[in-house]
């Protein structure tokens, strides 16, 4: 296989989240030019100022990237659209931060939003894939809640972990969220109220769940150079992972595919995982979280319930983990999803995220996985975001 | 352990009856290959023509070595049970109705994991066995069930609303003189059918099989024929509420083909009694019966009908027959489709020529009114939509399956070499 090249030279800046909704009468349209306004304005930039687009978002039909340039009135000379859900964000890092290094465009918009009406989970749920509509769907039609009550259910069995072990993980994000203005959750969480939640699938409970919510996030992609130009603060990308339908033979999904490349992020960040000040690991179950503390190095296979245990995960803990109350607690804006911890260590390397900030983060890994296209998550991603100086 | 069903109370009029959901009926065209085999009771999976893999979900194009050589096979259906869960909620209202609602993962010896209901007699983790069956959708799914039956697993509820079972239901038979109503009306008691009701046409007129019927106790007659409009509009509006099964066996049956006769007045009414007669009954019984698909224990659940396997390909020595029973067949097809939103299912019991006088002079295998009855209990039982009864049926349908072409040339005289 061949090196990987490094990412020097790309940076990352404007990070923007627009506060979430529970509910939206807005369309994902809307959102995400709220997003992209935001992270504009918040660069001094304007709209002419791009020349690279790159959009995730799951209601944005009949349109595709491709409307939302006329729509938006953008002319970019490189334009991507990325169908990945929770890995989104690290894919679309990575596709920009190469087409800045190779001159295909200077300065690209991230960009994920979707709306979220009354009906539109239970609309998007019966349209997701061909395998979930044929294999998924008729059993009881639980939708991702069913599909990761079997895997949290296989992961209890197998490694011993414990409902409360998936709580402490609620808790320290919800205590997280306390102190994020955009989160969708406003309630402090006790283990007690975890514990004692409505069963939704079991073992899942109300808790273990996200709340489907709308709300959009972007940042930009463009040189070094530039961001010292136009005197911006910006993080690096150390290193960057994606691998899609790995371990296909496993019965039951209890890794993902960061398990196959996560060697080769470490030696791309000439790096290791204690040096890692914070982590952001997608979360539309706690469950995937712990797979991910494993599968990322932080310790070995079984034992994040342990992990978790010996750990204080808030912004002031020893092991600082979704800062911005993630998406069990923020909300699950769709797409967005899979930008949130992305956005969030970016303010986080660069300084800006003002009441989650956590106190000399240099180091953060973020962490994708999207797309339950039948009985598990097909998509992984991952990258390492680091401040200037780092 | 499955809790037995318990006769349902009577209905009371003041009640809403209860409007029929689906479970989610849409799947791509792949995977109707699982409702074919679902239809005859079978669990059969795309099984790679040149590496041999077995696949699941259904593909176009074979995971391991991308060959789009996929036929169905009947694969061995045991496995173990991985994970479970227990649905407590849905945004799909079929389930929300239903919850909670027990699915897991398997384990396939075959080789796929597949994800599938979950019959509450199996064991966490345990070996069970996977049956194929149709949902009320009439598309297939998979439910696992414990290795060994247990007792009653019939009366769990997920099962159930799978299948067509007689037990606390009530049944109608159209014609009481056909030869097999008394088999089939004993076999529905035994298979704790709650009340059978068996239409009589012309009731002044003695037929032999009126004291056999009687002498099963407690089926109630009803004045019906199926060439009269008004007689089954008048027998809809009285039983078409309580009737959850309706068996439609009246056959008129002559020998001979277009030529053999010299005329169309044994044509007209082998249409009017094995086609239009079909027609009358749907059209009579067929929107009450669609209206009370989700009414309790007791919902309306099948509609059967007993047809000549001589409806896939003619039979020259009866080919006037044959025409109206491919005619009842086609309007069979159509009542699945006029019936789907509401789950009400179509099974047709194909038959080859039966023990009766009309067939003395056809050599055996032949088939007897029990071995009719049991078909249609079976049937019922396991949720099926098409049932092949006798030997002769059975090699019709294997011919049909292989080239229907091939069969005409046999059935028509083309193939004595």
């Amino acid at each position: 296989m061949s090196r990987r090249q490094s990412y020097d030279g790309v940076v990352l800046v404007a990070p923007y989240s627009e506060p979430y909704q529970r509910y939206s009468i807005e369309t994902a349209h809307w959102w995400i030019a709220r997003a992209l306004r935001g992270s504009l304005q918040s660069a001094g930039l304007k709209p002419g100022d791009l020349d690279g687009f790159s959009v995730a978002s799951f209601t944005l039909f009949p349109d595709t990237a491709v409307g939302l340039t006329q729509h938006l009135g953008l002319c970019p000379r490189w334009l991507d659209h990325i169908p990945m859900g929770g890995a989104s964000g690290v894919v679309a890092l990575r596709r920009a931060a190469r087409a800045v290094q190779a001159g295909d465009a200077d300065i690209v918009a991230c960009v994920a939003g979707d709306t979220n009406h009354i009906d539109s989970f239970r609309n998007m749920l019966s349209s997701f894939s061909r395998f979930a509509m044929d294999a998924s769907y008729p059993y009881g039609y639980g939708g991702p809640n069913a599909n990761f009550a079997l895997l949290t259910d296989r992961y209890m069995q197998t490694y011993g972990a414990t409902r409360e072990d998936f709580g402490r993980i609620c808790i320290a994000q919800r205590a997280n969220a306390l102190k994020n203005p955009g989160a969708v959750m406003k309630k402090p969480l006790s283990l007690d109220d975890y514990m004692a939640a409505r069963p939704i699938a079991d073992p899942i409970a109300l808790f273990d769940c996200v709340m489907p919510c709308a709300g959009s996030e972007a940042f930009l992609v463009m040189t070094e150079d530039e961001a010292v130009k136009r005197n911006l603060p910006f993080a690096r990308i150390a290193g960057a992972i994606e691998r899609h339908n790995a371990f296909p033979d496993d019965p039951i999904q209890l890794r993902g595919g960061w398990v196959m490349d996560i060697d080769e992020l470490y030696e791309q960040a000439r790096t290791t995982p204690d040096t890692i000040d914070l982590l952001q690991t997608y979360d539309d179950y706690p469950v995937i979280s712990m797979m991910q503390i494993e599968d990322l190095g932080f310790c070995a296979k079984g034992d994040a319930a342990a992990f978790v245990r010996a750990h204080d995960l808030t912004i002031t803990g020893d092991f600082p983990h979704n800062t911005s109350g993630g998406q069990l607690s923020a909300g699950q804006a769709g797409a967005a999803g899979g930008f949130i911890g992305l956005v969030e260590a970016i303010r986080q390397v660069t300084g800006t995220a003002g009441p989650t900030q956590v106190a000399d983060a240099r180091r953060t890994m973020v962490s994708g996985f999207g797309m339950i296209n039948y009985d598990r998550g097909v998509c992984s991603s991952a990258a390492i975001i680091t401040s200037e100086t780092a | 352990m499955t809790t037995p069903l318990t006769p349902p109370p009577r209905k009371d009029p003041q009640k809403r009856t209860v409007s029929p959901t689906q479970p989610p009926g849409m799947r791509s065209r792949a995977s109707l290959g699982l409702s074919a085999a679902a239809a005859e009771g079978r669990f059969a999976l795309q099984a790679c023509a040149e590496c041999g893999k077995v696949q699941y979900p259904p593909r176009d194009a074979c995971s391991g070595c991308l060959s789009t050589d996929l036929p169905w096979r009947d694969v061995s259906p045991s496995g173990t049970l991985l994970a479970e869960t227990t649905i407590r909620t849905s945004v799909n209202l079929y389930f929300r109705e239903r919850a909670p609602w027990r699915t897991g993962s398997v384990q396939l010896d075959a080789g796929p994991v597949i994800l599938c209901h979950v019959h509450n007699d199996c064991d966490r983790n345990g070996r069970v066995v996977i049956w194929n069956r149709l949902d009320r959708s009439g598309q297939a799914v998979l439910l696992a069930v414990p290795e060994e039956r247990t007792p009653v697993m019939e009366d769990d509820p997920q099962l159930r609303a799978m299948t067509s079972d007689p037990k606390h239901r009530r049944a109608l038979i159209t014609d009481a003189r056909n030869p097999n109503a008394p088999a089939l009306a004993a076999a529905l008691k035994q298979a704790g059918a709650s009340m059978i009701f068996v239409a009589e046409a012309e009731s002044w007129r003695p037929y032999p099989g009126r004291k056999a019927l009687e002498g099963i106790g407690g089926i109630e007659f009803l004045q019906m024929d199926v060439t009269d409009t008004s007689s089954v509009q008048r027998m809809a509006g009285e039983y078409g509420g309580k009737t959850d099964i309706l068996i439609n066996n009246a056959r008129f049956i002559r020998p001979g083909g277009a030529l053999a006769r010299g005329d169309v007045a044994f044509a007209r009414d082998e249409m009017e009694v094995n086609y239009l007669g079909l027609l009358r009954l749907a059209q009579a019984f067929g929107p009450a019966m669609c209206g009370r698909a989700a009414d309790g224990v007791n919902s309306a659940v099948a509609w059967v009908n007993i047809l000549s396997a001589w409806s896939l390909s003619n039979n020259a020595e009866f080919g006037c027959f044959s025409a109206s029973n491919a005619a009842a067949y086609s309007l069979s097809q159509n009542l699945r489709a006029e019936f789907r939103p509401s789950g009400l299912r179509v099974m047709n019991v194909f038959t080859g020529p039966t023990e009766d006088s009309w067939f003395q002079p056809v050599p055996p295998p032949k088939v007897t009114p029990q071995a009719i009855a049991r078909s249609v209990i079976g049937g019922l039982r396991d949720g099926l939509e098409d049932v092949w009864c006798g030997d002769v049926a059975k090699d019709m349908h294997e011919r049909f399956l292989q080239n229907p072409k091939i069969l005409e040339r046999e059935m028509t005289g083309g193939g004595q070499g």
